[in-house]
């Protein structure tokens, strides 16, 4: 396996991820008839809240400063796990999907946690949502990949996307078709998007992660914005994995290349899907979230099947 | 394998869940209407290649009927009904879905018991017969409105036409039209028995018919 | 052997001679303590050291040999014994120190050493009638452990309904020997019950026998109603070992008649993987509806028990499907998480003491804001949760893990997945696992939250929060220390279970497949290291552009509101409320609820109570319904002292007319 072929995804997810809901913003912008700020406006304000101070509650403990650094390390560590369309991962073994869905596990503890130690009821309240929303996504996650990991035979996230997405699409293309769906439900609801949490609310009841992050400024937001992109960039890398059929990618940049084509392409379609639909009910998130794991296992009854 | 074919089936599996998981008595209509529409292409995805013009008349008028006539008639209903809602279901919604998940793997395991798929043009055929029909049975018996158990007996009709493709390669066209002629009479009936009941009641409770006993 | 003889004898002694203290604190907690760490650490060296020579000793007991021999099940077993007993002596000789006077410390802790003794002699025991002494032994001093704050109604309560859940246990357990006796042709030792081959059924009926029996002991869910109440009436450093090792027996003597029966059918590996899914989904919601701190981690102990049980039906079905991967993995998996549980589980239990003892109350909803004033309960506390929500850098990740893998395995390998047992339960016990997984992080987040984080709820209490002891502190520690060190060796503690794992593999004639499971553990400590690595990183990183900018302290933003308390905080039962509405049906909370009234509403009050659904809608019908129905015998109960010996003269010459028939 060639070296570049897989550092480079490593190296554009560090570099490109911000870029992600910058093209979201436009898209959304472009919808509602206005232009939108610029695309690079997430760098911008990681720049800038880099060089900022910080102010912190009395209330708060070491957990509170210490959980954005823990969640970035778990999103970091997570990147090398991710294949990119046609080629294998930077670090591929045997289980990496369990590993990748404890490392977002251990990201969210640290977030909710650092959440209840500010003694906010609104706080407490976004961490209590956002640990509901991901135990009935996680299945769904599972489900899907476990698909995945039949088709391919490995439970490795390196080898169960290449070489095998592109047969499985002749063979089970409604199946894959499922399992698309269910992994773009999970993407949106894991990265608060609309239907399920509204990124741009500013009532504090209404949001999700957003509330859970109020009381953060300066370096210690940044590391949680960057945060928030690399983990839409981590879901979107599994979604582009799927949905491309790429064989073989012997040129390094192919892969990357398309890889970053497609995530694009997956944020101007959430951008799209924010600007069509309006927030789901909060009742009625288990429902859609129970069914994505619903469509995860059809997917897989009928992967199964063949 | 035929794709188109499976498309179709997996979209009615689709459309099955989400008749489990809806309370919007509108939205559980036109998935009705959808999933008539599949059934109407499904004789043609079968055929494949060539298309016989006999297949393509039933289909047509499968489509026309399943996919306009009785949704337009139970719309009429439910608008004149003034019930908008299954207000109150006996069995919840999220736990409608798990259970067709549940239906349908059921349906598979039964599937690998039964010697049917093997002669099917595809091995969903069968799988996906049985959870509609299952689905349908489910409606008419954890839903109170009177709609909603018209839907399951429509979609538990669809599970029996789907399993009958499966098994005949070509139902003769007589039964066919037999059949939808009679569901043709069972729609329309209960469609003014509904009518009646809720103008007659200002409800299509059907759990409260019970007070019309002697 | 010698070594592991003599600390059994060390306990027994020590308990004897704590005795003689009476009750006076310090000389028993002296004794006890000493003698329970000297036990242990003979019993550590005594496995280290590895001669494992059968003893048998003349016994005068029908069937009885006083049999003792030491494997690798045993081994483990022992061994996770040994070090959490230690560990909660020396934090109970703290914590027994706040205890009123007037207490019986020397029977506490005599009976402390006891329990030790009984459960190392349940481990070595090869002998069924023996084995049946100590575990009898066993329920014995574990119940009079939970009675030792007996002037409280709650706790009588709690040790009656532990005492009659044991013996019910119990009972089908001597049904099974006997029967595995019975086709032995009359043997109770257990090295004739390997020897012995065993039909279908019978290895079906032993198996639903031990699988209820000792189900009981392990907390499994149908069975686990006993665990919620005598668990947290206990004192803490006996909480900790009955939830850490107590429970294992139950583990302990699964596993043994998994190992007995060699191979078994396949809905046996099933029954375990749907039990275990029972157990862990409903034991995480259960505690998630709990506010009480130590009823909850009892919950969650049941929630564990049931992922074992997932590893173990995992291995049972790879052992059908004569599969080695699925069987390796499943074994090793539920023996790690066993291993690992032991750990976090007694940590935890031991910190819930701590809370108590510093503030007086164990309820989640009168705490908060302790971080800051018990820093070494509190840290440890959070590494605990860590480890017990399954996430990578602590040790509860790396047995999770091993279960998913071997729980895929049939789905990956063609040649296994026409075995549709394997496949569906495999399948089964990864989504259980998946939902549990998201579940337990949800509920532990939320104890540390309550617990440590925020704004205290109860000011006074607080205030008057100090960190507990030096002895205390230190156990805290050495766990934490444990569960970080397990997270980041995870293979090498692998290699502990490995051989009670080829013995069980070995049973049933299948090879290992131990490359299997080492290389993805290697990965899952470098994930761990680097995680750890990156996160310090990134820490030093903020340290730094913070040096020299302006950072300020000030209140918590709540939203242009200006008079926030600390009773506006997120509560208990409103973290967990959106999670258990989606189960309202099966778990249901009743509610009291008094709404404002009026346009000056002066009071108003809501409270929900979740109780277990179980105890609710199964056993207290049943035994009502058992109650009215022994009810109509209640003619013989008549007071007269003639009619009884009459009826046992009666019933004496029945039996012998029927012998002589």
């Amino acid at each position: 396996m060639n070296f570049w072929q897989t550092i480079l995804p490593v190296l554009a997810a560090l570099l490109l991820a911000p870029l992600l809901p910058g093209v979201i913003a436009r898209v959304k912008a472009a919808v509602a008839g206005r232009r939108g700020p610029p695309l690079c406006q997430l760098y911008f304000d990681l720049w800038k809240l880099l060089r900022k101070g910080a102010v912190y509650s009395r209330t708060t403990t070491w957990v509170f400063r210490a959980a954005p650094g823990i969640a970035l390390a778990a999103l970091l560590c997570a990147l090398p796990l991710l294949p990119a369309p046609g080629a294998d991962a930077l670090v591929s073994c045997s289980g990496s999907m369990f590993i990748l869905i404890g490392l977002l596990a251990l990201a969210r503890f640290a977030t909710v946690a650092a959440a209840l130690d500010t003694g906010s009821s609104f706080e407490g309240m976004g961490g209590s949502r956002e640990v509901q929303f991901a135990a009935l996504a996680e299945p769904a996650v599972l489900l899907a990949l476990a698909a995945l990991a039949r088709a391919s035979g490995t439970c490795a996230l390196g080898g169960m996307f290449a070489g095998t997405v592109g047969p499985l699409w002749q063979t089970a293309a409604p199946a894959v078709g499922l399992l698309a769906v269910a992994l773009g439900i999970v993407l949106l609801a894991e990265n608060c998007r609309i239907p399920f949490d509204d990124p741009n609310t500013h009532l504090e009841l209404t949001m999700i992660h957003e509330v859970m992050v109020l009381d953060y400024g300066g370096p210690d937001l940044a590391f949680i914005l960057y945060g928030a992109a690399l983990k839409l960039w981590v879901f979107g890398t599994l979604l582009v994995n799927l949905l491309v059929p790429w064989q073989d990618a012997a040129r390094p940049l192919a892969g990357t290349g398309v890889l970053i084509v497609g995530l694009v392409a997956v944020a101007i379609a959430i951008g799209l899907i924010e600007s069509a639909l309006a927030r789901l009910r909060l009742l009625k998130v288990p429902q859609l979230l129970l069914g994505a794991g619903a469509l995860a296992g059809l997917g897989l009854l009928l992967i199964v099947r063949l | 394998m035929n794709h188109i074919l499976d498309t179709l089936l997996v979209i009615l599996l689709l459309s099955c869940f989400l008749l489990l998981g809806t309370s919007r008595l509108a939205a559980a209509v036109r998935m009705t209407a959808v999933q008539g529409f599949m059934i109407g292409l499904l004789p043609l995805a079968i055929e494949g290649g060539e298309i016989r013009l006999r297949v393509a008349i039933l289909a047509a008028l499968i489509a026309v009927l399943k996919a306009g006539v009785f949704p337009w008639l139970l719309m009429r209903t439910v608008r004149s009904a003034g019930t908008t809602h299954e207000e109150r279901p006996l069995v919840g919604y999220g736990l409608s879905t798990l259970l067709g998940v549940a239906a349908v793997g059921a349906a598979f395991w039964l599937d690998s018991r039964l010697p049917f798929s093997a002669e099917a043009h595809s091995k969903l055929v069968v799988p996906v017969a049985f959870s509609v029909m299952a689905t349908g049975l489910f409606l008419m018996v954890a839903r109170r409105t009177a709609i909603c158990q018209v839907l399951g007996y429509l979609t538990l009709e669809n599970g029996i036409y789907i399993f009958g493709l499966a098994i005949v390669s070509g139902i003769p066209m007589l039964v066919e039209l037999g059949v939808l002629m009679d569901m043709f009479v069972a729609v329309f009936v209960m469609g003014i028995a509904i009518f009646r009941i809720s103008r007659e009641f200002d409800h299509i409770d059907a759990a409260q018919l019970t007070s019309l006993k002697g | 052997m010698t070594l592991l003889l003599t600390a059994l004898v060390v306990w027994i002694a020590g308990g004897g001679a704590c005795l003689l203290a009476g009750r006076n604190r310090l000389v028993a907690a002296t004794v006890g303590s000493s003698t329970a760490i000297l036990g242990s650490v003979l019993a550590l060296t005594g496995l280290v050291v590895g001669l494992r020579l059968p003893v048998e000793l003349p016994w005068s007991m029908p069937f009885g040999h006083l049999a003792l021999a030491c494997d690798g099940i045993s081994e483990l077993f022992v061994a996770v014994a040994a070090v959490v007993t230690a560990l909660a002596a020396v934090f109970g000789t703290g914590y027994l120190r706040h205890a009123p006077d007037r207490k019986p410390f020397g029977l506490a802790w005599c009976l402390f050493n006891l329990l030790t003794a009984s459960m190392v002699g349940v481990f070595l025991a090869a002998n069924a009638v023996f084995f049946l002494l100590a575990w009898e032994l066993m329920a014995l001093t574990s119940f009079g452990l939970v009675m030792f704050d007996h002037e409280h109604p709650g706790v009588r309560r709690a040790g009656v309904i532990y005492l009659i859940a044991t013996h019910l246990g119990t009972a089908l357990l001597l049904v099974m020997f006997l029967l595995l006796g019975c086709e032995c042709g009359g043997m109770l030792d257990f090295d004739a019950f390997i020897a012995g081959g065993y039909g279908p059924e019978v290895a079906g009926v032993v198996f639903l026998l031990a699988l209820v029996g000792f189900g009981t002991k392990a907390g499994l869910m149908p069975m686990h109603v006993w665990l919620p109440e005598a668990h947290p009436a206990a004192p803490s450093h006996v909480s900790a070992v009955m939830s850490g090792v107590m429970i294992k027996t139950g583990i302990y003597g699964i596993v043994r008649i998994i190992w007995i029966l060699g191979s078994l059918p396949s809905w046996c590996g099933w029954a375990l993987v749907a039990i275990g899914a029972v157990s862990g989904i409903g034991g995480v919601l259960s505690a998630l509806a709990q506010r009480d701190l130590k009823r909850m981690l009892a919950y969650s102990s049941v929630e564990n028990v049931g992922v074992i049980a997932l590893g173990l039906g995992i291995g049972v079905l790879g052992l059908d499907a004569r599969n080695p991967a699925m069987t390796t993995l499943g074994f090793a998996g539920a023996l790690l998480h066993l291993l690992n549980h032991a750990l976090f589980k007694s940590l935890l239990f031991l910190n819930a003491g701590a809370v108590r003892l510093a503030t007086g109350t164990t309820e989640l909803d009168r705490l908060g804001g302790l971080l800051r004033r018990m820093p070494w309960t509190g840290n440890t506390f959070l590494i605990g949760s860590v480890a017990i929500s399954g996430l990578p850098p602590l040790n509860g990740f790396a047995g999770e893990f091993l279960i998913f893998l071997g729980a895929l395995t049939p789905l990956l390998d063609p040649a296994v997945s026409g075995s549709t047992a394997a496949l569906t339960g495999g399948l089964t016990a990864a989504v259980a696992l998946a939902l549990i997984g998201a579940l337990a992080v949800a509920c532990f987040v939320r104890t540390f939250g309550l617990v440590f984080l925020g704004e205290p709820r109860e000011a006074a209490r607080a205030e008057a929060a100090q960190e507990v002891g030096r002895s205390m502190c230190l156990a805290l520690l050495l766990l934490a220390l444990m569960c970080l060190v397990v997270g980041i060796c995870a293979p090498l503690a692998c290699l502990m279970v490995l051989e009670a794992v080829q013995q069980l593999a070995g049973a049933a004639q299948l090879d290992l497949d131990t490359t299997r499971f080492l290389e993805p553990l290697v990965f899952v400590s470098l994930t761990a290291l680097a995680v750890i690595v990156v996160a310090l990183l990134l820490f030093v990183l903020r340290r730094r552009l913070l040096r020299g900018r302006i950072v300020e302290a000030t209140v918590t933003w709540d939203c242009g509101y200006a008079a926030p308390t600390a009773r506006m905080q997120y509560t208990s039962s409103s973290f967990a409320q959106p999670i258990l509405r989606v189960v309202r049906h099966v778990l249901t909370a009743h509610k009291r609820f008094a709404p404002p009234r009026g346009l000056f509403p002066a009071q108003a009050a809501f409270a929900s109570e979740t109780s277990d659904v179980y105890e609710e809608r199964l056993y207290r019908p049943l035994f009502k319904k058992i109650e009215s129905l022994l009810g109509r015998l209640q003619w013989m109960q008549h007071g007269k002292l003639n009619y009884y010996i009459l009826s046992i003269v009666l019933a004496l010459l029945a039996l012998l007319a029927w012998k002589m028939r």
